[in-house]
C-alpha cells in the first residue's frame, strides 16, 4: 500500500511537490491532447490519463517489490509513487465528469465512466506489476 | 502577436495547474501522514479521506465559479483550483493500487467492497458539494 508517509522530512516534501508538479503538467497536456482529438463530450482524457496512471504505478511497485535496493526505498516511493503519478492521475475530475454527464441526462455513459475506470484501473495496475514481474522472472 | 499571447496563455494555464497540482500533492502527502502516523489509521483511510474531500471541493468551486455560478473567477485561478490543486490532492492510481494489493493479500470481496467504497462517497461528496453550490447560488 501506498503508506503516505511513515517518516516526514523536507526532502520528502520538497520530492512530493517536484512529482506533483510534473504529474499535473503532464496530466493537463495528455488530458487535454486526448479531448481535442478524440472530442470532449465523453471524458476520455481523464480515462486514458488514470488508467496508464494506474499500469505505471503498477510498473513502479512491481519494481520496488522486485529490488530491495533503492527501488523499494521511500524516496523513490514519495518522487514517483505520491508525488508524479498521484498528481498525474486524479478522482475529483473523474467524480465531476460523472456527475455532470448523469446531471445533463446521458445516464449510461455516466455509468460507463465510473465502472469501466475503476474495473481497468486495478486491471491496468495488475497488468504493470505481473509484466515486470515476467520480465524480472526470464532475466534470472 | 496574436500567437504570442495564445502562447503566454497556454504557458500560464500550464503554470497553474503544474502549481497546483504541486500544492495538492503535498496537500495529500501531509494528509496522509497526519490521517496514518497521527490518528494511526490505515493508509486506505487516506486515500479514501483525500478523494472524498477533492471531490467535494472540486464540483463546490466548479458550479460556484461556472456559467451560472456566483462568482466570477477567471480561467486560469479555475484551472489552478480544480486541474491543479483538486487534481494532484486526489488520486487514482493509489487507489487502483491499494485494491489491487488488497486483492493481492487479504481476497477480492476486500478489494471490491473498498474500490466500491471510495467510488461511491467520492461521488456522493461531489453530488453534495453540487447541491451545496446551487444553493449558495441562488
Amino acid at each position: 500500500m501506498v503508506f503516505p508517509g511513515v517518516s516526514m522530512s523536507l526532502e520528502a516534501c520538497v520530492l512530493v511537490l517536484a512529482g506533483g508538479f510534473i504529474g499535473g503538467i503532464a496530466r493537463f497536456f495528455l488530458s487535454g491532447f486526448v479531448g481535442r482529438r478524440i472530442g470532449e463530450i465523453f471524458p476520455w482524457g481523464t480515462f486514458v490519463v488514470n488508467i496508464t496512471g494506474a499500469f505505471l504505478i503498477g510498473v513502479v511497485a512491481g519494481l520496488a517489490q522486485a529490488s530491495q535496493g533503492f527501488l523499494a526505498g521511500e524516496m523513490v516511493r514519495d518522487f514517483l509513487m505520491v508525488g508524479l503519478l498521484g498528481g498525474y492521475t486524479t478522482i475529483s475530475s473523474y467524480a465531476l465528469q460523472s456527475l455532470n454527464l448523469a446531471l445533463g441526462g446521458q445516464q449510461r455513459q455516466a455509468l460507463f465512466n465510473i465502472v469501466a475506470s475503476a474495473v481497468l484501473g486495478v486491471v491496468a495496475v495488475g497488468g504493470g506489476f505481473a509484466m515486470v514481474a515476467g520480465m524480472l522472472g526470464q532475466g534470472q | 502577436m496574436k500567437q504570442a499571447s495564445r502562447k503566454t496563455e497556454a504557458l500560464r494555464l500550464y503554470l497553474a495547474v503544474g502549481c497546483g497540482a504541486a500544492l495538492g500533492a503535498l496537500l495529500r502527502f501531509v494528509s496522509g501522514f497526519f490521517i496514518v502516523s497521527g490518528m494511526g489509521a490505515g493508509a486506505l483511510w487516506a486515500t479514501g479521506f483525500v478523494n472524498v474531500v477533492g471531490s467535494f471541493v472540486i464540483m463546490l468551486f466548479a458550479t460556484i465559479t461556472g456559467p451560472d455560478g456566483r462568482w466570477m473567477v477567471g480561467p486560469t485561478a479555475r484551472q489552478f483550483v480544480m486541474g491543479g490543486i483538486c487534481g494532484g490532492f486526489t488520486t487514482f492510481s493509489a487507489m487502483s493500487l491499494d485494491a489491487f494489493l488488497l486483492a493481492l493479500h487479504g481476497g477480492p470481496v476486500q478489494a471490491v467492497l473498498y474500490l466500491t467504497a471510495v467510488i461511491f462517497f467520492s461521488l456522493a461528496a461531489a453530488w453534495v458539494g453540487y447541491a451545496c453550490a446551487m444553493r449558495i447560488n441562488r
